[in-house]
């Protein structure tokens, strides 16, 4: 049985200029310690997703489909239930530790917080717990008396990490861990969330922006666009051999160390992400397709077989529908 | 599947843990209060104009604890062998007596303790009334936020005297009725403020992230909520005190004052309804406004001091 598993998601933010489609339609899957990688432009409905798994949206936000975790409907659960599978279901790593902790509680307390919510221990077992907890994301423990503004970032995050660890989790959704990171902290981070899942044996769902980094520590790699996931498949393969346009340019938009022509001309992908409220007809990406076709604007393409274990939705794609005038890559 | 009572994993193997030994969590809290409260006093301590009205308030609740233990006797209008009638200030009677013979030094005194009661008690009303509405409002948003702040502009823009003496006239002239008039009367600036205050707080991610946790909206709020915006009620209170100590001088002004217990408004009343002007009597008008005016000077310098040090935005550094 799969740990999260999400079925034809659907997350409509509605606001004054009426309801904003983020998500619309995603599903997936993640196992036992398993890294499921989530990719894709700002504002493609990534952290909508992490929030959705725990129902951290308004009240007004409508989410449909269906959500499982650990067996429980997450979106049948009562209030009660809800809060109770907070944390102990699935954590989250916040996108910018530097705003997630209370800047005026010690970070021992912030821990703590989070076991005691759960009344798993008393508050002097918890601080004992959170003393561990800090030893094992790489932080001497005398610091659990510091202040949020007495660490580094990456000391920070750290501490975000072993948060999210307090109360035995079996989901850890990292929501972009590594902004705002510079690039050698970045790569320690990546290091201890991916020995700390292998180790723990936990599943993760890996929120960035930053495809590289996403090859690094992903077992399955999904691309998202425009609030859909438009390829998916193993981590090195979808990098490697992008099917899908978009993830080719995203892929090749990361440079090639040493390579001298990427360097005369880096690429990259133009124009900007669709208005989640004008959303392109046909295929979504079709106007900034570098391999668009004559049927692209009408036709509305499905996740297709794309070689073993993958998919892509893009009439390119092997497994789609022969038409007429698209070649095959 | 977890259930909430399955025990903790250890999450290292015997992991060294630095908790200092033979202190319980409530001992570490208290020692970090003691610590935050000399960090602020060392603060305040460098304040003049803080400094100043502090000394002047000393000195004002020294006299409301005297007037606890002095004789009552000697304030009993029934009893007219006092003292001479309407004297002049002398080595006896320094501001002089009033018309029953009382010594007006009395009066003050005991009008210190009356006057600062109902200033401390009817604004820690309106700061409880007020942060639950601010919070709540800001917190909640939608509905609760549309019809609490609504409320709120009704008291806001209510003319505040005429409402006061309407309720006065109804619920009778009695000391905690002023209390309560003025501190439900008073709590829709601090319910503003506050709010203001919850709704920059409440979007922070660490919000999101104790609600993440589970924690309930109650937790949220005590936890995190609270913390944050209790600097800004503090200093609010502070300066709530001094409008409610002048509004209760104003409303005795008028004759809606406790005629049993004789606050510094009651005294002036009195002073000014007697002919203290036109009989020279200087003295016994003079030393209860002298006294509302200082105590009130008093607690908004101390409050404009604390707001300074709380307040980093206009925290000199």
């Amino acid at each position: 049985m799969s740990v999260l598993s999400v079925r034809d998601l659907r997350v409509t933010y509605s606001t004054k200029g009426g309801d904003v489609p983020a998500v619309r339609g995603v599903t997936f899957d993640i196992d036992k310690s398993e890294v499921l990688g989530l990719a894709g432009e700002s504002g493609c409905g990534k952290s909508t997703i992490a929030g959705a798994v725990l129902r951290l949206h308004s009240p007004q936000t409508r989410i449909e489909g269906d959500i499982t975790l650990d067996g429980k409907d997450v979106l049948e659960l009562s209030p009660g239930k809800l809060r109770a599978t907070r944390w102990t279901g699935a954590s989250i790593v916040f996108q910018g530790a530097l705003h997630a902790l209370n800047p005026v509680q010690r970070i021992g307390n912030q821990i703590v917080e989070a076991i005691t919510v759960h009344r798993m221990a008393d508050e002097r077992e918890a601080f004992v717990r959170a003393g561990a907890l800090l030893e094992q994301v790489g932080l001497p423990p005398r610091r659990i008396n510091d202040y949020p503004h007495e660490l580094s970032g990456g000391q920070k995050q750290r501490v975000m990490i072993a948060m999210a660890l307090a109360c035995n989790p079996s989901l850890i959704i990292a929501d972009e861990p590594t902004t705002a990171l510079d690039v050698m902290v970045q790569a320690q981070v990546l290091k201890l969330l991916r020995s700390l899942q292998h180790d723990l044996g936990l599943a993760m769902l890996f929120i960035t922006h930053d495809l590289s980094v996403l090859v690094e520590v992903s077992d399955k790699l999904a691309i998202m666009y425009a609030g859909k996931i438009v390829e998916e498949g193993p981590a090195n393969e979808v990098f490697h051999s992008p099917v899908h346009p978009y993830t080719k340019a995203l892929a090749a938009a990361f440079p090639e160390i040493g390579d001298q022509r990427f360097r005369k001309r880096p690429s990259g992908l133009g124009g900007d992400p669709p208005d989640p409220q004008l959303i392109p007809s046909g295929c979504p990406f079709h106007p900034r397709c570098a391999e668009v076709t004559a049927v692209c604007p009408e036709l509305v393409p499905e996740l297709w077989d794309a070689g073993v274990g993958r998919t892509a939705a893009c009439v390119h794609a092997n497994g789609a529908p022969t038409l007429e005038g698209v070649a095959r890559t | 599947m977890k259930t909430e009572t399955e025990p903790l994993a250890p999450a290292t193997t015997e992991a060294p843990v630095v908790l200092p030994k033979r202190l319980s969590p409530r001992s570490i809290r208290w020692a970090r209060r003691r610590k935050a409260f000399v960090r602020f006093w060392n603060q305040f301590r460098r304040n003049k104009m803080g400094m100043f009205g502090l000394a002047i308030l000393v000195f004002f609740f020294a006299m409301a604890i005297v007037s606890i233990f002095s004789d009552k006797g000697r304030l009993d209008p029934t009893i007219t062998t006092n003292g001479p009638v309407l004297a002049n200030p002398s080595w006896a009677y320094p501001f002089g007596t009033n018309l029953q013979g009382i010594s007006v030094l009395s009066l003050v005194v005991e009008g210190s303790r009356i006057s600062l009661f109902v200033g401390l008690t009817a604004s820690l009303i309106s700061m409880v009334v007020g942060s639950t509405i601010g919070i709540w409002a800001g917190y909640r948003s939608g509905i609760s936020d549309v019809v609490l702040m609504r409320l709120t502009d009704v008291f806001l823009v209510l003319p505040w005297l005429a409402l006061a003496i309407v309720l006065a006239a109804v619920f009778g002239q009695n000391m905690w009725v002023i209390i309560f008039i003025i501190g439900l009367t008073s709590w829709a600036g601090t319910s503003r403020l506050v709010r203001a205050q919850v709704l920059s707080v409440k979007e922070r991610t660490y919000i999101e992230r104790s609600r993440a946790l589970g924690g309930s909206d109650w937790h949220v709020v005590t936890r995190h909520v609270l913390p944050n915006v209790m600097p800004v009620i503090f200093a609010n209170t502070i300066l709530t005190i001094a409008i409610a100590i002048l509004s209760e001088s104003a409303l005795s002004f008028l004759g809606l004052g406790d005629p049993l217990r004789p606050s510094w408004g009651t005294t002036i009343e009195e002073a000014f309804n007697n002919g203290a002007l036109t009989l020279g009597k200087w003295a016994w008008l003079l030393a209860p406004s002298l006294c509302i005016v200082l105590v009130v000077l008093a607690f908004t310098m101390v409050g404009f001091a604390m707001d300074e040090i709380v307040n980093p935005r206009i925290r000199e550094r």
